[in-house]
């Protein structure tokens, strides 16, 4: 079977486990909510002094949530073993990181599109003029983010502390996300809305890099 | 053993001699006067830091394709010693920037992209504290060595471009911005005495990782019985 | 079972070396087990049992030596054999029931048909009333029969199988070895890992003993079944 073929089967059946208990996806949302609410109480949310802080503080809650939200990935494949089923069904490898760091992909955007009413209303930020580039934005960097992160939590998954180590090594390594996310959501909400077009550049090239680093390495992170 | 001992003079020496030529030898630049002396260091520092962290990066690589561990030797070794650089480059720069302009820290590109790295160092020296097997610990590791590597250019990219809109004061210029023939040849004698005692301190610092291991795997065959 | 639609395979272990962080868990393994045989491998706990199997199924790496499957057609050289592996854990996904779990497999290893192999197989193990069942409300003894139909998926020649009576009731086991004696009757490979004698450990041809990651007796070179299995000469 084609490494697509295999990616898509598998993508399936990712979906559709979460989508049964849906846990992850309640728990990241709740979780979310609260970073939300309890940074609005570091300063006054009704101001100017919100449409600055507001983007940044929305990309450090999604980047703190998928540190959480992404730490099941792996381990949860570690209960029966299933992945050495994986391992020994699939004809790449790989195939088992695209189906994953997709449907991670598609969680986190769930989540976020989520939030992003409640986040807009909370800190009134107008964000229907530039809904379209916002969704361009939130994908590109929610990719990035699934893509590094179901590396990490291969990682993780074969080490101790594991619950604190996955935000440790993926925030450093996704700070230049949290840069261009952050920047060219200011500036679409800004005053006068425009879009950084380099911002959105770089986010795909680092999509790019990483999982391209991803599909050469990746059959490493499996080994026993 | 007195090779050894003897290499470490040289390189004392050496360093010893750098020291004495960003005083003494340098000429004492027009506005910071004396304090200016102190890019000798820091520059030379991140330099030799940076050898390291390339080092580091193809030992993993290398670890990857062969498996040999005297590569995952080499990877811990570097990445502790351009750790200890960049350690230093990370305190030189407050000490450099409080007098210069009465704030510790500035936000300067180059210092956040480099206690960004400095980060990403230390989650893979703690990760590797983490993972107890010797096989699994060094293939890890590397791993996350090899991302955080790639992710480095994208790193110092994504902050040079975003985090230098605000006039932020630029600690010590380019190293080749303008400076004077003399100061030039001090820096660069700087740097080659910051890489001299790079290698040296990876190379002691390998050969403990050897001991270490060797000692390692004797208590763990003497365990088994 | 079904009649099988797979050319018989052997396999050959060529000093295989596995190490792990300085302890060998193997020491130079040679081995050719011949197409059609059903090996039992006996040994104490940590006597590298599980780490041949592992290897065979090539979820491990050796750290030095081959592995070969031998005896495959010569039209199929470029497709690796993906032996079935049966082992302690299930290797199914509590969450997802039996149909779920075998559909999943089937449609990853390419099955022609994935629904009527299903649907066969879990007549085969007598799984079919517990179909839309979750794995996770089934025993032990069931949730082997699962991993078992997993394992035949794509038709191996050849299968390995890692202590699997561990946990099963009588009448498990009792099931269990009439599977594997249709299974050697229809001319797979089959190697087993076993704790002592048993209704499963007499269904092997050949049997062979491991003592800290070698070889130290083999049916074929002179030892007996009841010996490797009950340590009799140790």
């Amino acid at each position: 079977m084609s490494l697509l073929s295999n990616a898509s089967v598998l993508l399936g059946k990712e979906l559709r486990t979460e989508f049964r208990s849906r846990e992850l996806l309640t728990t990241t949302i709740v979780f979310i909510l609260v970073v939300i609410v309890l940074f609005s109480f570091t300063f006054d949310p009704t101001s100017d002094e919100s449409r600055r802080f507001a983007p940044g503080l929305l990309w450090l809650a999604f980047l703190f949530a998928s540190s959480l939200m992404l730490q099941p990935c792996f381990l949860r494949e570690q209960q029966n073993d299933t992945l050495s089923a994986l391992r020994l069904s699939v004809s790449d490898p790989f195939a088992i990181f695209l189906a994953k760091l997709a449907a991670n992909t598609v969680f986190l955007l769930l989540t976020e599109l989520l939030l992003l009413p409640i986040f807009a209303v909370m800190y009134n930020v107008p964000v229907m003029p530039v809904l379209h580039w916002l969704l361009l934005v939130f994908f590109l960097a929610s990719l990035g983010i699934s893509i590094a992160g179901t590396a990490l939590s291969a990682i993780s998954a074969q080490a101790r502390m594991r619950e604190l180590l996955l935000p440790l090594l993926m925030l450093p390594l996704l700070t230049p996300i949290l840069v261009a996310s952050t920047e060219v959501t200011k500036s679409l909400l800004d005053h006068t809305p425009y879009v950084q077009w380099k911002g959105i550049g770089f986010l795909a090239v680092f999509d790019m890099v990483f999982l391209t680093a991803l599909w050469l390495f990746g059959e490493y992170l499996l080994e026993e | 053993m007195w090779k050894r001992a003897m290499i470490g003079a040289f390189v004392l020496f050496l360093v010893g001699a750098a020291a004495y030529a960003s005083f003494f030898i340098a000429p004492e630049e027009k506005t910071m006067h004396v304090l200016q002396r102190i890019f000798y260091f820091h520059a030379a520092a991140a330099w030799a830091g940076m050898t390291a962290f390339f080092v580091c990066f193809v030992a993993n690589l290398l670890y990857v394709w062969r498996r040999d561990e005297k590569w995952d030797a080499l990877g811990v070794s570097s990445a502790e010693v351009g750790l200890a650089f960049i350690t230093v480059v990370l305190i030189t720069g407050p000490i450099w920037a409080k007098p210069a302009w009465g704030i510790y820290w500035t936000w300067d590109a180059r210092l956040t992209s480099t206690f960004v790295l400095w980060l990403l160092y230390i989650s893979y020296l703690l990760l590797r504290t983490l993972i107890e097997e010797p096989d699994r610990r060094a293939l890890l590791s590397a791993l996350f060595g090899i991302f955080s590597f790639i992710d480095v250019p994208i790193v110092f990219g994504a902050i040079r471009w975003w985090r230098t809109q605000h006039p932020a004061p630029v600690i010590m210029g380019g190293p080749g911005s303008g400076l004077e023939p003399t100061m030039l040849k001090v820096f660069f004698f700087s740097v080659l005495a910051m890489h001299v005692l790079m290698v040296f301190l990876i190379a002691e610092r390998y050969r403990l990782e050897k001991l270490r291991t060797d000692i390692e795997l004797l208590r763990r065959e003497a365990e088994a019985v | 079972m079904i009649s099988p639609a797979f050319s018989p395979v052997g396999l050959r272990f060529e000093n295989i070396d596995k190490r792990y962080g300085g302890l060998l868990a193997l020491r130079g393994v040679s081995l050719t087990i011949a197409a059609g045989e059903c090996v039992v491998f006996a040994g104490r706990n940590g006597s590298g049992k599980t780490t041949l199997l592992r290897i065979a199924a090539r979820l491990v790496r050796p750290s030095r030596g081959e592995l070969s499957f031998t005896g495959a057609p010569s039209g199929s050289q470029d497709i690796p054999i993906r032996p079935g592996f049966v082992a302690h854990a299930s290797m199914v996904y509590d969450e997802l029931t039996a149909e779920e779990n075998l559909l999943l497999f089937a449609r990853l290893l390419g099955t022609a048909q994935p629904e009527n192999r299903v649907e066969a197989l879990l007549q085969e193990v007598g799984l079919s009333d517990r179909r839309a069942s979750r794995v996770r409300t089934f025993s032990r003894g069931m949730r082997q029969r699962v991993a078992i139909a997993r394992a035949l998926l794509h038709e191996p020649a050849v299968l390995l199988l890692d202590e699997p009576a561990t946990g099963l009731d009588p009448q498990g086991v009792a099931w269990l070895a009439e599977a594997i004696r249709r299974l050697r009757d229809s001319g797979r490979t089959i190697l087993m890992s076993l704790h002592g004698e048993s209704e499963i450990s007499s269904l092997g041809t050949r049997a062979i003993r491991l003592d800290a990651g070698s070889i130290t007796a083999d049916t074929r070179t002179g030892g007996t079944f009841r010996s490797i299995l009950t340590f009799a000469d140790a």
